[in-house]
């Protein structure tokens, strides 16, 4: 794990020194709310439906025991014993007091956390693979490269004020767990030739114009990362829209000027400041990578491991679905649900989370992840250990076996929070988790990813679902939209709409005709939800979805 | 002919606290029922501009519709349902306490 130096630290005092500040002239009134909002936005504090909401950021989504107790303690201290794991890596409190807030940043400074550009129109937190350093296929570890690129983007003077929001997704493996066509730059580590570098990917996008992004460098030397991508978030500073909010985005900047010229311009651009970049920006990543150098393995025995997974159907079942491939023997990658049937998707409580922590401080190498699909991973355990790591995870109620299910829903948190839903998801993402749940279908019916977005800007990726719910404002009635077919992984694709919207008490029915259609038109009980759609397209799904217009039509 | 005014409240949310509040005659209050009901457009306009320029106590001012039974204010939109109410995943926000500020 990357460990603050002497200069992190002073300059996130710093920071949160100024902000202190800002907040107490706030308060006096020598600020208005309109000089107050960007300054609280870059500092990551919003103003919600309910109250103040508090976005930490979680770099590329890797933390340690320390820092998950840190954030347990805030949850306790000064928001309501619980906090939200995001799609985007982050956790989310949702009931902070404005004078407390400085308070929270000392906190999370005291574990090298903190909540800059969170927000705004700057470069977010750079996003990764959540099974980083661990996964099998694995070229490398793409956290020292997001590391490199947080500290540059971090208050760089050029990007402080985009047209708009700017997201950077890394990943180090060819099956994409990180959504990188989905983020305005998406970096995937490469190897050609012996060398190593990056395929460079940009103007890929959710929300109003979901866009998958367009390879603009196939290899990129790994030497010429920051030149490369300080070339491409200048071209798009001064190319990029400013008079319209929704045409901002660089997948726009990309779509109106197109690919080619985009390349051209970054090229030159290139060019012009790639001699500023003499290799301290190389020494730098070398002192990172030697801090996320892999923990020391173990070896073991199995054989408690092998015992419990005959005799105990639970942690069988468990096991089979929660575990990924690890690249060492005899580990395995744990994921934890925080997708209990019924309960809000992403939500910790302050106890889940001490016991995550301790899982990962014992079991664990010390080390955690959070996934965009809103689950914490424990990266690197060995199997000898997932027996009292599966114990102690059920006695917390987080040994739900349903990652990659239809009930591991991510949802945004929709108007039961956000100022800018239009519908709440929370509520279809419980009913759907405990409709199928009751049924006892979710295990027969295999992998397959529902995504539920409040409104059109896709926080919830509902975009990329295998079914995709989208939460309207229809004359004052909440109303969802399906999409089919959708898909974030390495062939990423955006879902077909399947016709009219459904009112919210219709959504269970709508995704139960779908979820049996699927069973009734799979080749084999291998044959995934996606891969039945790729097969068959939208025709018979839409005919399951909308059985009376099949009527209405006859 | 113009469209008749429907009833209003002017809404925002405290700068301290965060959390949905309403105007009254003389001050705010957190509870929609204790709100002050706006009937007449230039009034409410008024009203409002007077709630926008409490920089020091309220962001983010606004009118909301309201229903407006027997001079009770009720929401008419969901989304001022919500605020007036909390989240429907948890029990927090207005519905675990409704108090005057």
């Amino acid at each position: 794990m990357y460990n603050y130096s002497e200069f992190d630290t002073a300059f996130l005092a710093e920071r949160n020194a100024q902000f202190r500040a800002q907040v107490e002239r706030r308060i006096s009134g020598a600020l208005t709310e309109d000089e107050f909002k960007p300054l609280r936005l870059m500092n990551g504090l919003y103003l919600q439906l309910h109250a103040y909401m508090l976005r930490v950021a979680i770099p590329y989504g890797t933390l340690n025991s320390a820092q998950m107790n840190v954030l347990a303690d805030i949850a306790d201290k000064w928001d309501k014993g619980y906090g939200h794991f995001t799609t985007r890596q982050n956790i989310q409190y949702n009931w902070p007091k404005l004078r407390d807030v400085p308070d929270m940043l000392d906190a999370l400074a005291s574990v090298g956390m903190h909540a800059i550009q969170t927000s705004g129109n700057t470069i977010r937190n750079v996003t990764a693979d959540h099974f980083a350093g661990a996964a099998a296929d694995e070229i490398a570890d793409p956290r020292p490269v997001a590391e490199l690129i947080r500290q540059w983007s971090t208050d760089h003077p050029e990007f402080q004020f985009l047209p708009r929001k700017f997201k950077v997704a890394v990943t180090g493996s060819e099956n994409d767990r990180a959504v990188i066509r989905a983020h305005d730059i998406g970096l995937r580590i490469v190897e050609q030739n012996g060398e190593r570098g990056f395929e460079v990917i940009v103007g890929g996008g959710l929300g109003r114009t979901p866009m998958i992004g367009k390879v603009l460098r196939s290899f990129l030397p790994q030497a010429d990362l920051l030149p490369y991508l300080e070339a491409i978030v200048s071209v798009y500073n001064l190319l990029g829209r400013r008079d319209n909010k929704y045409k901002a985005r660089i997948k726009i900047t990309v779509h109106e000027n197109g690919l080619d010229d985009i390349r051209a311009r970054v090229e030159e651009r290139f060019a012009l400041i790639r001699p500023q970049f003499q290799g301290v920006d190389q020494q730098m990543l070398r002192k990172i990578e030697a801090d996320f150098a892999a923990p020391a393995f173990k070896s073991a025995p199995l054989d408690s491991y092998t015992q419990a997974y005959g005799a105990d159907p639970l942690f069988r079942s468990w096991a089979d679905t929660n575990l990924s491939n690890h690249r060492a023997d005899g580990y395995a990658i744990v994921s934890i649900s925080i997708k209990a049937h019924g309960q809000t998707p992403g939500d910790a409580t302050s106890d889940q989370m001490r016991v995550m922590a301790d899982l990962a401080k014992t079991y664990g190498h010390d080390e955690l992840r959070i996934s965009h699909e809103q689950n914490v991973i424990l990266p690197h355990v060995h199997r000898s250990d997932l027996p009292n790591v599966h114990a102690a995870l059920r006695a917390a109620g987080l040994a739900t076996a349903n990652i990659g299910l239809i009930s591991d829903i991510i949802a945004c948190p929709g108007m039961d929070y956000c100022a800018l839903a239009t519908a709440r998801s929370i509520p279809i993402a419980q009913d759907i988790a405990t409709h199928f749940d009751a049924l006892k279908l979710e295990h027969d019916i295999g992998p397959l990813k529902i995504k539920i977005s409040g409104c059109i800007n896709a926080c919830g990726h509902h975009h990329v679902g295998h079914i995709g719910i989208l939460g309207l404002d229809r004359a004052g009635v909440e109303n969802y939209q399906i999409t089919l077919g959708g898909d974030g992984a390495a062939d990423a694709q955006i879902g077909e709409r399947a016709g009219p919207g459904f009112a919210a008490d219709e959504v269970i029915p709508a995704i139960e005709r779908i979820v049996m259609a699927y069973l009734d038109l799979r080749s084999d009980r291998l044959e995934t939800f996606l891969q039945t759609y790729r097969r068959l397209g939208l025709a018979p799904f839409k005919a399951a979805l909308y059985p009376q217009a099949q009527v209405n039509a006859a | 002919m113009a469209k008749p005014f429907s009833a209003k409240v002017v809404t925002a949310n405290d700068l301290l606290e965060g959390d949905v509040i309403y105007q009254t005659a003389d001050g705010w209050t957190r509870d929609l029922a204790q709100a002050e009901v706006l009937t007449d457009e230039a009034d409410a306009d008024i009203r409002l501009i007077d709630a926008s320029q409490q920089h020091s106590r309220v962001v983010g001012a606004y009118l909301a519709d309201i229903a407006n039974i027997n001079g009770t204010p009720s929401p008419v939109h969901f989304r001022e349902d919500f605020r007036a109410t909390g989240p429907s995943n948890y029990r927090h926000g207005k519905q675990e306490t409704q108090q005057d500020v």
